[in-house]
């Protein structure tokens, strides 16, 4: 019995690992984790280490590539690689501030819908699900047009582009957020808060919120990704930051300039890659976050099962030795 | 009803925005056409004339009803950049090429897809990973990028398709066997690229409901109850279905607005077409109009969704029934 009683000092220890342990990141997530640092670096530092600016122009129309300029020219003589490094960057500045703002915009509504109830939740979902018939491409097409004809260059940029899909993409996570939220308000800790006095915004930080924490990680992904699609997907319509680069912009001149007719490889393959890359390391972190915290989802690594089962008996059979010992004398 | 209420909302928004932009399109017309010796006071005219013809003289609201009214009569205006043609005459010449690409790419596409995704649940293993991945890594592809890379690979590269277009140069749209013999060759590869992406979708979405399904607490009751396989596969599956039919009845109905910058990539005289020229040349009628038709489809398709769910999903239609 003191055998089994030995390893209680650092007990506390071993119970952080395992929790660690039970979050089971998969390959998938290092995957993803890796793809993702790597194509940060690209934009982020390889921009220190690389000889060429992108906005210096460095030769003409589609310049092949050469050992100084190893992906070539674009067809206003822009070395490509500079170019795609501060495309890439814009694109991530872009997706970061755009997702942040939508993510943020539905967990608020969602909560404070799903918490208060009552007309006030009728008349929040009523705006909801009226901005989510509306296909978002209309609103972003609609609200860019109308940019574009005004003087505001502060819109026109980058950071107009995102704040115009940050407040229209948060819909989604709104009602999902709200769904969650309005079945945690009804769970008994809540009446408990509420009669301790708390006030309703520290009850939704601090007794609300963390119960839709891994939900919320894994929509941030997902708006990350997909504001950095929409606005690839304008730019290519046309309808991109002007003056800046990013990865549609990049792709919409290369069609414009018939790069693909003119076999001109290295001017729209790198852009392509990089999105495609992009948008499928966030979405297989999201559905590897969504096996992390799901585990009904999980499947497949019986030994790892037989591991965690082990693992809980072993402390469970710990504990039982535990409590018998503290009753015993 | 919400889609009443997306519909108001959308249609106010659809002709207030492009209004709120200073400087008028006739602005735009007038410049461009009036390049050549034409006195200030001849353009003054057709200035006039022009603001007359377009109604932008008159209050926001009442140009806001004429535009309504318009609307439901089926007349979307004139085109800027065509003008006289009517807007209506251009889309009715893009949309049928824009369905004709897309009802087929969806519809072979989504049976494909949730064949495989429901193979690839029910299999497991080495299988299901492979597949998984490559459904998803398809269906995460921005699927423009993955047309982009076809048209290289397959058309420039391999040359088994022509490079962009929807008919060779010299013929025009008509329908005989000649024609529609030429425009399939052209047709192909945007459907292909198409046809790729919604499989990737689908597979993921039924793979992900499949293993729900297999999972849950019915099954592993038939399962000890000694139930056949063959028997649990088909309540598995028709249960994991019931998503899948609502998200084809919603992929068709953004089926207008799904294909916009394929249809650029391959240069292929659709909808998406329509609407990269009449932004780079602000014709706004023609904008309107396409992110009208757009709107009205999915608030369509969202609405027989909902109307369908009814008669498939026993649960909704129990509560119903016990309702009323």
């Amino acid at each position: 019995m003191s055998d089994t009683l030995a390893p209680a000092p650092d007990q506390p220890k071993a119970a952080g690992r395992s929790a660690l342990r039970s979050l089971n990141f998969t390959p998938r997530f290092w995957v993803s984790i890796v793809l993702i640092v790597l194509v940060a670096l690209f934009a982020f530092v390889g921009d220190m280490l690389y000889p060429y600016g992108s906005n210096q122009r460095v030769g003409s129309l589609f310049d092949e590539p050469t050992p100084q300029h190893i992906l070539g020219t674009d067809n206003f003589g822009y070395d490509v690689v500079a170019l795609l490094m501060a495309s890439t960057r814009n694109s991530l500045y872009n997706g970061l501030l755009a997702g942040t703002i939508a993510t943020f915009l539905g967990v608020f509504i969602g909560i404070l819908a799903g918490y208060i109830g009552g007309w006030f939740e009728e008349f929040l979902m009523g705006v909801t699900n009226i901005v989510l018939a509306i296909p978002a491409i209309v609103v972003l097409i609609l609200i860019s047009v109308s940019i574009q004809g005004t003087n505001l260059q502060f819109l026109k940029g980058i950071i107009g582009m995102s704040l115009v899909i940050g407040f229209t993409s948060w819909p989604w996570t709104a009602r999902s957020v709200r769904a969650q939220a309005s079945s945690v308000a009804t769970r008994e800790h809540i009446d408990v808060a509420k009669l301790s006095g708390a006030r309703t915004f520290g009850i939704l930080l601090r007794d609300v919120l963390p119960y839709l924490a891994s939900y919320v990680v894994m929509a941030w992904v997902l708006q990350v990704a997909s504001a950095i699609l929409a606005e690839s997907t304008l730019s290519m319509l046309g309808l991109g930051p002007s003056g800046t680069a990013s990865l549609g912009v990049e792709l919409h001149w290369a069609l414009a300039f018939n790069a693909v007719a003119n076999r001109a490889w290295w001017a729209f393959l790198p852009p392509t890659a990089v999105l495609t890359i992009i948008s499928f390391a966030l979405l297989y972190l999201q559905s590897s976050l969504d096996e992390v915290f799901n585990p009904r989802l999980r499947r497949g690594k019986k030994k790892n099962l037989a591991k965690a089962a082990e693992r809980r008996a072993e402390a469970a059979r710990r504990l039982a030795a535990e409590i018998e010992a503290e009753v015993a004398p | 009803m919400w889609y009443l209420g997306a519909l108001v909302v959308a249609v106010v928004l659809n002709f207030l925005l492009p209004r709120l932009v200073p400087g008028n399109p006739v602005d735009v017309i007038v410049s461009s056409m009036g390049s050549g010796g034409v006195s200030s006071g001849a353009r003054q005219k057709i200035y006039e004339a022009y603001m007359q013809e377009f109604g932008l003289n008159q209050p926001l609201w009442q140009q806001f009803f004429s535009y309504l009214g318009n609307a439901l009569h089926g007349n979307l205006g004139e085109s800027f950049s065509y003008y006289p043609a009517p807007v209506s005459g251009l889309i009715g010449f893009a949309l049928p090429w824009t369905l004709a690409l897309q009802i087929p790419a969806i519809l072979i596409g989504w049976i494909i897809g949730n064949v495989i995704g429901a193979i690839a649940a029910y299999k497991g293993g080495g299988w299901d990973k492979s597949v998984f991945t490559g459904a998803l890594f398809l269906s995460s592809m921005p699927y423009y990028c993955l047309s982009i890379l076809l048209l290289y690979g397959l058309a420039v590269g391999l040359k088994w398709f022509p490079v962009g277009g929807s008919y060779s140069l010299g013929l025009s749209p008509e329908l005989t066997w000649s024609f529609l013999g030429d425009a399939s060759h052209y047709y192909w590869l945007p459907f292909l690229s198409l046809v790729v992406i919604n499989i990737g979708t689908q597979a993921t979405g039924m793979r992900a409901m499949s293993i729900y399904e297999l999972g849950s607490d019915y099954v592993n009751y038939s399962r000890s109850l000694g139930i056949g396989d063959a028997k649990m596969t088909r309540y598995i599956f028709g249960n994991a279905m019931l998503p899948q039919i609502t998200g084809l009845a919603l992929s068709l109905g953004t089926m207008v607005g799904g294909a916009l910058v394929t249809e650029l990539v391959f240069n292929y005289q659709g909808m998406g077409t329509l609407l990269f020229n009449a932004i780079s040349s602000s014709d706004y009628p023609v904008i309107q109009a396409v992110t009208l038709i757009i709107t009205l489809a999915v608030l369509l398709a969202n609405y027989v969704v909902e109307v369908l769910y009814g008669f498939i999903d026993p649960r909704i239609r129990a509560a119903k029934t016990g309702e009323s």
